[in-house]
């Protein structure tokens, strides 16, 4: 570990384009996902501003259609996942006492796809006719209607995919060919657990979409007609292949959340977790039922009982998992000596919130139910409690809790305590009413609403625009640690942190564990 | 280093295997449809011709016509609905007017509901067995000779036939 063995990384612009070290492209990673963030969030202000007043003030139905697109495309794969990929670069080699990345050329260019991907997309709106206005899911034939855009949309779909795949491929092969010798499969800390189930899935549905979307480029472009009525293709088969994809993919974002609240409620109960090995088989079986119940999102194009009754019930099958794991997270902080930093409190936000959505979750797996709820405001609020106080929270707690390892200094932690309270507040004044605008007929998707939704749209408006200014706060807090302002940080950092990488030194130096550390 | 190379080989093989079973669903969701019979697409050829009729029940069909709206014509049926016994053969024309102004090939996808009970929906002629080549303001009645299935479960009385009118794929690039 002396520099007498490394070089240091050359300097400037050069170490970030050409760096192989796992850090770098972790922190990479992690800025790419904290910039792509305030770009999502900007077009979910633009969308919020709109909804303030009934009536069109400020955008046009074609533009506020292109906001709600983007907004899901940008947060999903250019900030959640991306934010998990940094966790995993910066975390996994740590915590199994691995010394880089077991690909470190393809990581870097993993990373080097997005920001190009990224721009591609957003670029789109600059184009003839505008960005695509379809919905993140790309339905057609109304997605074939997007203008000039339409195959920047396709292409950058592919490199955002391409780009998950390698970075997949790049931690599985670490995870399984580069633990230190005395870590076997089942020692392994859950976060790793998470993320190598994850990748598995990542491998298993990435190409699903890649086919998809690329049967939409031929449909538009070559004559084809896989989703076209007229040449005997058929639109629904589409939201088939699309839902093979993409529920899988909200367990791809929410199992690295998983992992990292399984790495914090210890840590701040001074407990370990309680049933390691359930929580393993538990993320495991979560990762499988979610290959099969893809239909529960397409209950209205018409299925016949048995279709409906399967996917209804394997759905509901999912909860069994899910309250393994929320019943463990409980179950560690019993009786646990429990402190509340920051990294804690958006925990503990997450285990609540989270349950919240997983149970409007189980509400819209009711195949009758679900026909009422069905693209109205009660899915959005679902979604967003699981993405937002969800996955979201999970990756900013996760940045509390390894930042002073990363940068070598303590956050500001009553900066952090206002973020949270800020954040936890305004997401549920944000989202909390589109439960009930939702059941009370509000569709999704819409520049304008009926009058009887105006007071509390109004209301969401002004949580919406809280919660997105609190996230400044976030930004300052990781600028000021980024910059070396705070205390030193110790190696442990928390008292109750316990796994590899609190054995390095705070901040983490360049290369760590050159030989194999001892598990102890 | 030949760990890695293994597992990469493998990890990569799952990628393209995965990719191709993307294009595979297409032709599996077809078979799948076809033998379960659950998405209300009836075939695409002549049917034998019925041999008893059930007198003993009576089934109601409506007919449904819609055209896609970038393709100006008019198209309705000029029965609404008929009450008929399974195994009874029956005639409907459709009624088609093309406004577009200039000559156009249509294709008509029909599609019965309740989905499951569309493989009992025989259909011994029908102008959606090929293009129909339209003359600009020709006006044509086009007929389906059709019969429902005696083996028609009993908990369908009422079935629905409908169509929906696109111009032929060869010509919609020139739209």
């Amino acid at each position: 570990m002396s520099d007498t063995t490394h070089h240091g990384p050359p300097t400037g612009i050069r170490r970030w384009l050409f760096t192989t070290n796992h850090k770098d492209i972790g922190t990479l990673y992690l800025v790419f996902s904290l910039v792509m963030l305030f770009v999502g969030g900007a077009m979910a202000m633009i969308i919020r501003l709109e909804l303030f007043q009934p009536g069109l003030q400020f955008v046009n139905p074609e533009f506020f259609n292109q906001m709600t697109t983007l907004h899901a495309l940008v947060m999903v794969f250019g900030m959640i996942m991306p934010a998990f990929a940094g966790f995993a670069n910066w975390m996994v080699p740590l915590m199994i006492g691995a010394p880089d990345m077991a690909l470190p050329r393809l990581n870097n260019f993993s990373f080097w796809i997005l920001p190009f991907a990224a721009l591609m997309l957003v670029s789109t709106l600059f184009m003839p006719g505008g960005g695509p206005a379809s919905g993140w899911t790309l339905y057609p034939p109304l997605v074939l209607q997007t203008g000039d855009a339409f195959p920047f949309v396709i292409f950058s779909v592919h490199l955002l995919g391409i780009s998950s795949i390698l970075a997949a491929i790049n931690i599985i092969v670490t995870i399984m060919n580069m633990r230190t010798p005395d870590m076997p499969l089942l020692k392994m800390p859950l976060f790793v657990w998470t993320w190598l189930i994850t990748a598995y899935l990542l491998i298993l549905v990435m190409p699903v979409l890649a086919g998809a979307v690329t049967m939409l480029f031929t449909d538009q472009f070559f004559g084809t007609s896989f989703f076209q009525a007229a040449g005997g293709g058929d639109p629904v088969l589409f939201q088939h292949i699309f839902w093979f994809f993409g529920h899988p993919e909200v367990y791809i974002i929410i199992l690295p959340s998983f992992g990292i609240i399984s790495q914090i409620i210890p840590t701040f109960s001074r407990k370990p977790l309680f049933g390691h090995d359930s929580m393993v088989y538990a993320t495991a079986s979560i990762a499988f039922l979610s290959c099969i119940v893809w239909a529960h999102h397409m209950f209205t194009v018409g299925m016949p009982l048995a279709g409906q009754l399967y996917f209804m019930l394997s759905t509901m099958l999912i909860a069994i998992p899910t309250g393994v794991k929320i019943f463990n997270w409980t179950a560690t902080m019993w009786r646990g000596s429990l402190s509340f930093e920051t990294p804690m409190l958006f925990a503990i936000a997450f285990l609540f919130l989270f349950t919240f959505g997983g149970f409007s979750g189980v509400m819209m797996a009711l195949t009758p139910a679900d026909i009422q709820y069905h693209d109205s405001y009660f899915i959005v609020a679902h979604f967003h409690y699981v993405l937002v106080p969800g996955a979201m929270f999970a990756a900013i707690a996760g940045v509390y809790y390894w930042l002073p390892k990363w940068t070598g200094h303590m956050y500001d932690e009553r900066l952090g305590k206002i973020h949270f309270w800020l954040s936890a507040i305004s997401v549920n004044l944000t989202f909390f009413p589109q439960h009930f605008v939702g059941l009370a007929g509000m569709p999704r998707r819409i520049p304008d609403y009926a009058l009887q939704f105006a007071d509390l749209n109004a209301f969401m408006s002004i949580g919406g625009f809280l919660f997105g200014l609190s996230q400044l706060l976030f930004l300052w807090g990781v600028v000021r640690c980024m910059r070396g302002i705070g205390d030193k940080a110790t190696d442990r950092v928390w008292e109750g942190a316990q796994g590899l990488e609190w054995e390095v030194p705070s901040p983490a130096p360049y290369h760590t564990f050159d030989t194999p550390p001892v598990v102890k | 280093m030949s760990a890695h190379r293994s597992l990469i080989n493998k990890l990569l093989l799952a990628c393209v295997a995965m990719f191709a079973f993307g294009f595979a669903l297409v032709p599996l969701y077809d078979v799948f449809c076809d033998i379960t019979g659950i998405n209300g697409k009836t075939d695409k050829v002549a049917a034998a011709a019925p041999d008893r009729i059930d007198r003993g029940r009576e089934v109601t069909v409506e007919f449904l016509a819609t055209h896609d709206p970038a393709v100006a014509v008019n198209f309705a049926p000029e029965t609404a609905r008929l009450r008929l016994n399974p195994g009874d053969l029956q005639t409907v024309s459709f009624v088609v007017e093309n406004r577009t102004g200039e000559p156009i090939v249509t294709t008509a996808v029909p599609s019965v509901s309740p989905g499951e009970a569309a493989r009992h929906f025989m259909k011994i002629e029908c102008f959606c067995f090929q293009e129909q080549p339209l003359a600009p303001g020709e006006r044509k009645a086009m007929p389906v000779q059709f019969y429902v299935d005696p083996e028609l479960p009993a908990r369908f009385k009422n079935l629905t036939l409908s169509y929906r009118l696109y111009r032929s794929v060869g010509q919609s690039a020139s739209r």
